[in-house]
């Protein structure tokens, strides 16, 4: 891609479904996978009368997450209708917020490359979602599924400070983290409940102005917004390159042909004639609640990894990834509480063998069949030097095929007790000398790499278990002439 | 039976004079016997009497509210569950409403017995129920005559004494207007006093339920169930109901009345002035002082009436839209389809005009010069009322600038219909409980019937006992809310 | 008049209300007379006035996170014109 001469202008808009019980306006379930239109109660069908009352939880969480990111919470916010016809929008308007949204300018810090970049948060708005249109099997008719309208949305929308596809997925990456430490979205990006819209454009590097833009809409995977973010660019280069403009419009990321389109259905007089609803009153917050909230915040990743390096001695990669989720954190935070092993040594285990482990069954941290208190029994066996860190391997991979057992269990049946019987490794060390004249001799004559060929010839005749300090120094004094 | 209070008809039940299945029945036949009138959409006879029946047995235990067993009727605007629920329209003429407004639902528990659901203008919009698509009902004081509207079918009903009382909706006059036009008593009250909670929505800022009555303590009584705070309903107000009977028999030496002068101005019939005046005069008997008012803003409620009234009824009014209830039109080519069809089949004149109305009041470009704007001039109009109301403890105008018109006299020219609304709709802007109460009748000549007057009483927040007060007193030395039309005796 | 046909073809559209030709010139005369009226309101300064949107100055009300409602699909969709499986069934929605 020649994009050298242009300088990419990307803002993203973030749905993040709120995890409350009931809907932002009713009293019906949000559970995600019910039977079609089974938790769509009047107020959510838009039946003639009813009347919305909001959720007190999904005042919360808004305001939980504008304290995350050091926005203005506002005293005073206030409900829009924003009208257009849908058919799984059921009262022809969104109950949304235009002028006075909950949360105003803040910002979120992100990573690039150990670099640490700041991105602007325009605002983030309280809004309620729309039900599924369903294409199948309804012989050319489409279905509606009114399950899903009035759950609880948080639009959170960034300043266009994001200048690379990459960019705009460490954000994101960022905020699905943030949004999950704060528990006040599930993040599952398979059930929709974190969507993405970005806005696209480009300019000649230099150029203040910016060009005109498109917006990419619903993408739901961090993959498919970089490849969308990058057709859209190429496409949008292309276009000027060869003399043409760039039409404001929506568009349509499709994963299967990796283009966009333009979603034409959506750009007829696109004139939502938003208004205060009058079936909602302004939304006041006061000082009391909004501390209570702020007292409740967890420790944010930020400081979470600062204090993981301060107080663990853990290296930036090693306290990135164990904070990558809450619940990895607070994993690692009981491992260690509960073995004398070094904390890095922990780390390590945790970010290498446990986490391949989990990725190859494609679980998080949170469904991990080996619970924390079992990997501490594990790791504490290394550190009394019951077993090496070797044979430790071994232990955990029997243990991951069999969750129940435990540690202590496992290294009994398979006899696998590190032996520090000086007898018995020093029979073992006298015959290996005895076996390799040759490399004797080398090592004697100042090849000292020949050693670790011994260490290893001797634990391969014990099979791992020899201690291993004990092998090193018994070999020393024997090949010592 | 029908010209009894409900004081009166409460006694007779309770000592045994007559049953509320008999009472019942008693109503029934005469919504039967005058059915041509058209003050019902629908009657429901086997849900009445079924009601009736409870009601009979509710009374022999002993405890029973005092509407137990009172044949009433609802305007056809408040859900009804497993029961018709049309709003005038054709739209919802298939709609059996799922569940039971909050009012719907304290009358029911208030023992009261429904006869049926009451005529209106579609979707209460319109001042002679004339936009209703079964038909305007007839005012029982001359059957060429309006009734008023929107709730026209309420106040001729209780007005041909088809119903005890009635339930009515107030928007911009809706239920004033109809009960000075048949000569009934009307409460629109404070807004957020009764739950809009399946009362279906015109304009959600200024929609408020209230009683229909043939007198003030009628209202009183109907009013004490009606109101009251509801969660369902984020605009009702969290504040003790007080008791509206209570306060009724109080003195009104001291009272001060305000007349804003902009409402006695030209436009207004003479003999109703007269009639005014007349009024005003027993209240000064009863010891009450005039204070004349300058309200400049009020000749600015009717345009900006219209504009956030329409703004509002574009939204509410976008749900219908042939998909998951009311009309659907046949086999639409495509979505954009369905909806074009399903709401031209489905929705009157008068209703298009004010959904077009407020599209374009809300549309890019002009939301500003309009809604804005109109948003800006309630707040000048509240004022005005909130300034007026420290000086004075009642505003007192007409409710009307002329009698109740013929039918068929303005519906040529919407805008002419809309000035009709002149003196009641700033009090919705307001958001104030207002009454009216008949005051007087035209004189009876060869050219018009003898037609009912009304006077209007503006008051304070939450000052409903207060102008019930105010309204009983003066139908304590009067007799005009007691006669009956014609032919209805 | 303050409203061209043309106009009103485009509000009817927006607000999905199908109107037929023969009726756009009595609309379109009915709508300007109402902007006629409306207009009065530019009589009045308020440039200093906050608009009031809700007769009362009070703040929203805010419910406890409880499922208060169960499933009645079937009471529901007895109103709807055309349901299959337990889904509102509509012309083809084209995205």
């Amino acid at each position: 891609m020649n994009s050298a001469p242009w300088e990419i202008v990307i803002g993203l808009e973030i749905h993040t479904q709120l995890a409350t019980h009931s809907k932002i306006f009713s009293g019906a379930a949000t559970a995600y996978g019910a039977q079609p239109n089974t938790q769509a109660c009047a107020v959510d069908l838009g039946m003639p009368g009813v009347l919305p009352v909001l959720n007190q939880d999904a005042v919360n969480k808004a305001i939980t997450f504008g304290l995350a990111i050091e926005a203005e919470i506002a005293p005073y916010s206030v409900f829009a209708r924003k009208n257009y016809f849908y058919p799984d929008l059921p009262k022809g308007y969104q109950i949304s917020q235009l002028e006075h949204p909950i949360v105003g300018k803040g910002y979120l810090d992100i990573d690039l490359d150990g670099e640490s970049k700041r991105i602007g948060i325009t605002r983030a708005h309280l809004e309620e979602d729309a039900g599924k249109s369903l294409h199948e099997n309804f012989h050319g008719l489409s279905g509606i599924d009114l399950n899903r309208a009035g759950t609880p949305l948080l639009e959170i929308v960034s300043e266009p400070d994001l200048r690379s596809a990459k960019e705009a997925v460490a954000y994101m990456r960022k905020l699905h983290e943030l949004v999950r430490y704060l528990e006040i979205c599930d993040g599952n990006m398979q059930e929709g409940s974190f969507r993405c819209d970005a806005n696209v454009s480009v300019r000649p590097a230099g150029q203040t102005t910016l060009g005109t833009r498109t917006e990419i809409k619903n993408i739901n995977s961090f993959k498919f917004v970089e490849k969308a973010i990058n057709y859209e660019v190429e496409r949008q280069i292309e276009i000027i390159e060869n003399g043409g403009r760039i039409i404001q419009e929506t568009r349509l990321y499709d994963a299967n042909k990796d283009e966009t389109r333009s979603m034409r259905s959506k750009e007829e007089a696109n004139d939502y004639r938003y208004f205060p609803d009058p079936d909602l009153l302004p939304v006041t917050i006061d000082e009391q609640l909004k501390a209570q909230l702020k007292a409740a915040l967890p420790e944010l990743p930020a400081a979470k990894k600062q204090r993981f390096q301060a107080q663990y001695q853990l290296d930036h990669d090693a306290a990135h990834a164990l904070t990558s989720s809450r619940a990895m954190a607070d994993y690692f935070e009981e491992v260690v509480k509960h073995t004398t092993l070094d904390a890095k040594l922990c780390a390590n285990w945790l970010t290498g063998d446990l986490t391949a482990a989990l990725n190859k069954a494609d679980l998080d941290i949170q469904d991990s069949p080996v619970s924390a208190a079992r990997i501490a029994e594990l790791l504490q066996r290394i550190s009394d030097q019951t077993i090496s860190g070797k044979i430790a391997k071994q232990v955990f991979d029997t243990l991951w095929q069999h969750p129940n057992s435990t540690a202590d269990t496992i290294i009994a049946e398979q006899g696998l007790k590190q032996i520090t019987d000086s007898g018995a490794i020093e029979a073992i060390i006298d015959k290996i000398i005895a076996d390799n004249p040759d490399q004797v001799e080398q090592y004697r004559s100042g090849k000292d790499k020949v050693f670790a060929f011994f260490v290893g010839q001797v634990m391969k005749a014990m099979q791992g278990k020899a201690n291993p300090a004990e092998v090193n120094k018994m070999l020393i004094a024997k090949l010592t002439p | 039976m029908h010209t009894k209070t409900i004081k009166q008809l409460a006694e007779g039940l309770r000592a045994g004079t007559f049953s509320s299945v008999e009472l019942t029945q008693h109503f029934l036949t005469r919504i039967e016997k005058f059915h041509a009138l058209n003050a019902f959409i629908t009657v429901t006879q086997e849900h009445a009497l079924t009601a009736a029946k409870q009601a009979d047995k509710r009374l022999a235990e002993g405890n029973a509210p005092l509407l137990t067993g009172i044949p009433f009727a609802h305007k056809d605007i408040f859900c009804t569950h497993g029961i018709k629920t049309s709003c005038g329209s054709k739209m919802l003429d298939n709609f059996i409403a799922p569940y039971n407004a909050t009012v719907v639902d304290k009358l029911h528990h208030a023992g009261a017995v429904m006869l049926g659901k009451l005529n209106m203008d579609e979707f209460a919009m319109g001042s002679s129920n004339e936009n209703s698509f079964y038909g305007a009902a007839h005012n029982p004081w001359h059957e060429n005559v309006v009734p008023g509207g929107s709730s026209g079918g309420s106040a001729a009903a209780v007005a041909a004494g088809l119903a005890v009382c009635a339930t009515g909706t107030d928007t911009g006059g809706s239920i004033r207007q109809p009960a000075a036009f048949c000569g009934i008593t009307g409460l629109k009250p404070s807004y957020g006093r009764v739950s809009r909670y399946g009362m279906i929505a015109y304009a959600s800022s200024l929609d408020q339920g209230g009683p229909m009555a043939r007198s003030a303590e009628d209202a009183a009584i109907l009013l004490q169930a009606m109101a009251g705070f509801d969660e369902k309903d984020s605009t009702s107000i969290n504040e003790p109901v007080p008791d509206y009977s209570r306060h009724l028999t109080e003195s009104l030496q001291g009272l001060k009345i305000g007349l804003p002068k902009e409402f006695f101005q030209h436009g207004l019939n003479n003999q109703i002035a007269q009639d005014i005046d007349n009024a005003l005069n027993e209240y000064r008997k009863l010891g009450a002082t005039i204070i004349e008012l300058s309200m400049p803003t009020l000749t600015m409620a009717i345009p900006a009436y219209y504009v956030l009234a329409s703004a509002e009824c574009s939204s509410n009014l976008s749900r219908y839209d042939g998909v998951r209830f009311g009309h659907r039109c046949e086999h639409p080519a495509d979505l954009t389809d369905l909806y074009l069809r399903s709401r031209a089949e489905g929705f009157g004149s008068e209703v298009k005009r004010r959904i077009l109305m407020g599209t374009y009041a809300l549309s890019a470009g002009y939301y500003d010069a309009y809604y804005l704007k109109a948003q800006k001039i309630r707040r000048l109009i509240s004022d005005d009322f909130q300034h007026a109301l420290t000086q004075v403890d009642v505003i007192m105008s007409p409710v009307t600038p002329s009698h109740a018109f013929t039918l068929g006299e303005k519906t040529a020219d919407p805008v002419h219909m809309y000035l009709e609304d002149l003196y009641t709709i700033a009090i919705n802007l307001a958001g104030l409980p207002a009454m009216s109460i008949p005051i007087g009748l035209s004189a009876d000549t060869p050219e018009a019937p003898k037609l009912p007057v009304g006077l209007q009483l503006i008051g304070a927040y939450f000052s409903e006992a207060k102008l019930l007060n105010i309204a009983h007193a003066y139908q304590q030395v009067t007799n005009w809310h007691q006669l009956i039309p014609t032919g209805f005796e | 008049m303050l409203l061209t046909t043309n106009d009103v073809k485009k509000i009817a559209y927006l607000a999905r209300l199908g109107i037929e030709d023969h009726d756009l010139e009595a609309f379109t005369h009915d709508l300007s007379n109402m902007l006629n009226l409306m207009t009065q309101m530019n009589s009045i300064n308020t440039d200093e006035v906050e608009p009031m949107a809700h007769p009362l100055p009070q703040s929203q009300r805010l419910r406890a996170d409880n499922v208060t409602e169960t499933n009645q699909r079937e009471h529901f969709q007895h109103l709807a014109p055309h349901v299959e499986d337990g889904v509102y069934l509509v012309p083809k929605v084209i995205e």
